[in-house]
């Protein structure tokens, strides 16, 4: 197992020792030394990673390495053994944090959509500002349609999700996701439960949000993808991030074997 | 056939017997009306605490739940109502049933919920929590309304044997449907009051027992 290769353009978490930092270039999530074992099964060995504002960071790596582990834990649906996760600076892991507080401020997109089946696309949406921001019916269903419009689907808030494509249910999750108005949006494989011609869209809503400012983390098999839109590619390999860096330099000049086992299996066919 | 006739579809009988026969009905509808919502918030109860992630909750609901599916509700009735004052707790008729009957329908309405709330995927309180719902909003915004509606036909057959169950209330006097027309039929000592009661009974449940298969039929195309 050779060591961890950190290239010059990344920012590294131990540059924030004072508790005093400047907000300027403070990242808006950082990841310190997590640690999660399922059983007797190390998932994640100590892994360090810093997302700045605005910035997207993918995470690539195989099945199994513990990318999506590591993305759950960024809002405490996993639970972390041992490690800090700091949102804008502020302490998240721990026992006295008000996880819901905390999660109103980073927004997440799942592999299966998990859209609420009973609530069409608007009360989809308004469900979290009415009862978590509580805001009125109006605002909220103000709020809805715009968050609604920006992934592309004014049309659709009166349908229910079973109406709805497999591509057109991720956005209205995107759209429940962005109308809290979050921090950070985490994305774990937004795109592997679709239909191949329906990947296009949410990765266009994505772009469009990275456009717009959104820090945004997301764990997939987008190659292309990430090569095109990210701004820093992270590599997972067996519970560590074994590299890092601009995806031009990752996809071409990877340093890592298992990188380099992991692209040329990913590169056949396209 | 003349006997049968006398004997069980006497009308002068049943028309004597109507107002006996109508307080029953009412006493079983009371008795519904507390037995019914109470098992159902008590079966709620006993299935969030049976699904719940703390075993010190999970196996005790389990086990309750399981001892009440035991033992036969008649048991059960006169238990609590002739075997509690014994232990100094002396319950009216009424009071009885309720209890009874409660510790009865919560057994089986908790499993009707618990087979709704596990039927809901993880996914849906995932996504619930990392829009910052509470676990309570979570509960009654996005499991429970899903969960409900995915057992709405097995909520509603437990609720017809609920309405059935009533009539073991004759046991401990108290005067509900039953035990108002074999008091009739005691007094005329005719069992027409017995085939009215059966046609209140029928009256009473047939347009839920339709509406259900309706129901059901209309969910399964």
């Amino acid at each position: 197992m050779s060591k961890t290769t950190i290239r010059p353009a990344v920012n590294k978490p131990d540059q924030q020792n004072g508790a005093t930092a400047p907000a300027k270039g403070r990242p808006t999530l950082e990841v310190i030394g997590l640690k999660k074992s399922f059983g007797t099964v190390e998932v994640l060995k100590n892994v360090s990673l810093s997302v700045a504002k605005s910035e997207m960071v993918f995470v690539l790596g195989r099945s199994g390495s513990g990318k999506s582990t590591m993305l759950r834990c960024c809002n405490r649906l996993e639970e972390p053994d041992s490690g800090d996760i700091l949102l804008e600076g502020e302490q998240i892991t721990g026992r006295g944090v008000n996880l819901d507080k905390v999660r109103r401020r980073i927004g997440m997109v799942f592999q299966s959509f998990n859209l609420y089946p009973h609530l069409d696309a608007r009360r989809n949406v308004t469900l979290a500002l009415r009862k978590v921001l509580k805001q009125s019916r109006d605002e909220a269903d103000t709020r809805a349609a715009a968050a609604l419009a920006r992934v592309g689907l004014a049309d659709k808030a009166g349908n229910y999700p079973s109406q709805l494509s497999g591509g057109q249910q991720q956005r209205v999750a995107i759209a429940r996701a962005i109308a809290l108005e979050p921090a950070v949006m985490l994305f774990d494989e937004p795109t592997s439960a679709l239909d191949p011609e329906l990947v296009g869209d949410v990765l266009g809503v994505m772009r469009e949000l990275k456009q717009d400012g959104m820090t945004m983390l997301v764990v997939s098999h987008e190659m292309a993808f990430a090569r095109e839109a990210a701004d820093r590619v992270v590599f997972m390999a067996d519970g560590h991030i074994v590299e890092q860096g601009p995806p031009e330099d990752i996809f071409t000049n990877p340093q890592h074997d298992s990188t380099r086992a992991f692209l040329s299996r990913y590169s056949y066919g396209q | 056939m003349d006997q049968l006739i006398q004997q069980f579809f006497n009308i002068d009988i049943m028309m004597r017997a109507w107002p006996t026969i109508m307080r029953g009905l009412g006493v079983t509808l009371l008795i519904c009306c507390a037995v019914i919502p109470l098992g159902l918030a008590g079966g709620l109860i006993a299935a969030l605490a049976s699904t719940a992630r703390s075993r010190w909750l999970r196996w005790p609901a389990v086990a309750l739940v399981d001892l009440f599916r035991a033992i036969p509700p008649l048991v059960l009735l006169i238990f609590v109502y002739a075997g509690l004052p014994f232990t100094g707790i002396q319950l009216s008729p009424f009071v009885a049933v309720t209890v009874a009957f409660l510790l009865n329908n919560s057994a089986y309405y908790g499993e009707v919920f618990r087979a709704g709330l596990i039927s809901i995927g993880k996914g849906q309180a995932e996504a619930a929590r990392s829009t910052g719902l509470t676990q309570r909003q979570t509960l009654v915004h996005v499991i429970l309304p899903q969960a409900i509606r995915n057992v709405l036909p097995d909520l509603i057959s437990n609720t017809v044997e609920v309405v059935k169950l009533t009539s073991l209330a004759s046991v401990v006097s108290l005067g509900e449907l039953l035990h108002a027309a074999d008091l009739a039929r005691s007094v005329t000592y005719n069992a027409s009051p017995l085939t009215l009661a059966a046609g209140v009974y029928l009256v009473l449940i047939w347009p839920v027992v339709r509406l259900l298969s309706r129901y059901q039929r209309r969910i399964s195309v």
